[in-house]
């Protein structure tokens, strides 16, 4: 047996001896989470093309905004097409992440399918870890990849100033965060990446198009007004719009209040169902 | 201070909707017992280890692993016992010192602790050089030792393995069963691993066969298959239904057919070997005595063909 010189080790038994039963050692929260978000960004960046599809596909709206506004400009129609790229730049913004941050939680099918999961939850860290360390991993990546496109936005005319990068930073990180929470739960359910697919085309596209992304709320008849209101995306959307432009349809304080409740929510929910696997496993 | 049983199970019932899995399962395993449990697949086993390993909380009776009650104390099981499932669960993309890494650290090992324990656990399973190699580029074997160095990190009292040598080859599954048994050896790790092969089971100190949900037989390999009195003739005939049919006419000695052979367990069949031979020399090309094998045990108890068994459960 090598020395353990570490103060963690003193609550292990020792392999010679196991006679008392310690007490359990106090995991924490963080190492765990911290952690399982470290597996998350290892595996993204030792997989080549998922690097090339986080830093291309920004690259790729901005190519085609760019380009289609741009000989708009050159036309001299310009005031009002600045207007509608104005209008599209956080729906694009939030398309871009939603994408990412939805898409990067069907690991969590991978992990069960794999038998990595099941290891994990034998081990003595707070089933939060798990959420949290999945969530977080997701959230940073679809971060990283709005980020990608902000950076960008100078070159269409978009102006982002050293505080306001740093503002919006943030926003997109609590949208980005509540997006993986919505795809933890589900992915979490699911036992094939199929059924993920098909949950998302069904309600996560039609939460973008109704987010404000597309067309204002103010324009909407009533009854999609409503259904816009109570879509936690329009929140962020418009969170980004006051951000990007000072003036959005709703109030920057409602929008981030309202995303930052969504992220408990979300991260509630995941905690609840990871609590719940031993009930789902005793069913099958 | 007495060391509490490393596995402590009483009348343990488990249900899937009307399916029974496991009814009224009960047995210990001492601190530092090779244990293995056996039985056919969907014999209940599976469930079993679901249940040993925290994943499923058990529906009826009481189970305590090392002094700890599984239903209430869940966390505290958890420290002790160390988990290596049918599937791998490396990360392949990760590492092999990544993987290690990373469980520790779920385990709450961190900074230089974590990093000798890792160098400790790849020199122990043979595989110090292949630290920097990705899980995906290891060959069978190689994944299946980094899954027990996993199981060890923390340095549990109990390894829990379901199937550990599914997929391997013979080569890579005696290294396996050579390093569970100088674990429990050298560091007096008790072991308790599911398989449905028998020559497996065999090497344990003691065996829990498991036969539709209940427990069969439990005890030493040698103990059960004392029970069987005398030993197993085994003959090897172009036309066993027919020897078996002479056999039983001649010497009203009842004998079973299995596959190609004709079988029979009688006491000191040795010394019947020499009436055979002379009566049906034409009829037997080959002929085995051998003492009972856990292979009997179970037709013995359970009245049922072992490989029949397996045959209709896969």
């Amino acid at each position: 047996m090598s020395l353990q010189p570490s103060a963690v080790q003193e609550s292990a038994v020792s392999l010679a001896a196991p006679q008392v039963s310690p007490p359990p050692p106090a995991t924490g929260l963080c190492l765990p989470a911290a952690t399982l978000w470290w597996r998350e960004l290892v595996r993204f960046y030792r997989q080549r093309a998922r690097v090339v599809g986080v830093i291309g596909s920004p690259i790729v709206f901005w190519l085609i905004i760019g380009a289609g506004f741009g000989s708009s400009f050159a036309t001299g129609a310009a005031a009002g097409k600045q207007g509608y790229l104005e209008y599209f730049f956080p729906g694009t913004m939030v398309l871009i992440v939603l994408f990412t941050a939805v898409f990067t939680m069907m690991s969590v099918i991978e992990d069960r399918q794999e038998g990595f999961l099941q290891s994990v939850l034998v081990a003595p860290c707070p089933r939060a870890s798990i959420v949290l360390g999945k969530s977080l991993g997701g959230a940073t990546l679809a971060t990283l990849q709005g980020i990608v496109f902000l950076v960008l936005a100078p070159t269409l005319g978009i102006g982002v100033g050293f505080w306001q990068f740093w503002s919006i930073f943030g926003a997109l990180a609590l949208v980005a965060l509540s997006l993986t929470g919505v795809g933890f739960a589900v992915a979490w359910r699911l036992d094939s990446t199929h059924a993920f697919h098909a949950i998302v085309n069904l309600f996560l596209i039609p939460a973008w198009l109704l987010s404000g992304a597309l067309f204002p709320l103010a324009g909407a008849s009533p009854w999609v007004r409503y259904v816009m209101l109570a879509n936690p995306l329009t929140y962020g959307t418009e969170a980004l719009r006051a951000l990007l432009f000072g003036r959005a349809a709703l109030p920057l304080g409602l929008s981030l209040g309202v995303i930052a409740a969504f992220d408990l929510v979300m991260l509630g929910w995941g905690l609840a169902m990871v609590g719940g696997e031993g009930a789902r496993a005793a069913r099958r | 201070m007495p060391t509490p049983p490393a596995v402590e199970i009483e009348a343990i019932g488990h249900c899937y909707g009307d399916l029974r899995a496991l009814d009224g399962v009960s047995f210990a395993v001492a601190a530092g017992e090779l244990f293995a449990l056996l039985g056919p697949n969907g014999g209940g086993k599976s469930t079993l280890f679901k249940i040993l390993s925290t994943l499923m909380r058990p529906q009826e009776g009481n189970a305590r692993i090392c002094g700890h009650d599984l239903r209430c104390e869940p966390a505290a099981v958890r420290c002790q016992i160390g988990v290596v499932f049918q599937a791998s669960s490396l990360d392949p993309k990760l590492t092999a010192g990544e993987n290690l890494e990373h469980q520790g650290r779920l385990y709450g090992l961190r900074g230089r602790a974590l990093a000798l324990r890792v160098t400790e656990m790849l020199e122990r399973v043979g595989l110090a050089d292949r630290r920097r190699a990705p899980a995906e580029t290891l060959s069978g074997g190689q994944r299946r030792r980094i899954e027990v160095a996993k199981g060890l990190m923390h340095r549990p009292s109990l390894l829990l393995l379901d199937e550990p040598t599914t997929g391997l080859d013979p080569l890579a599954r005696r290294e396996l069963w050579s390093y569970l048994a100088l674990l429990r050896e050298r560091d007096g790790l008790a072991v308790l691993t599911t398989t449905h092969l028998l020559e497996e089971a065999q090497d344990c100190d003691r065996i829990a066969i498991l036969h539709r949900g209940r427990l069969a037989a439990l005890g030493t390999p040698a103990a059960l298959t004392d029970e069987i009195q005398g030993e197993v003739l085994v003959m090897e005939a172009a036309a066993p239904d027919r020897l078996r049919q002479r056999i039983q006419e001649r010497f009203q000695q009842p004998a079973q057919v299995v596959g190609r052979q004709v079988r029979l367990e009688r006491p000191n069949a040795h010394e019947f070997v020499p009436a055979l031979m002379q009566a049906f020399a034409a009829d037997i090309r080959s002929i085995t005595v051998a003492r009972p094998t856990l292979e009997d045990v179970f037709v013995h108890r359970t009245g049922q063909r072992w490989s029949a068994e397996n045959a209709e459960a896969n």
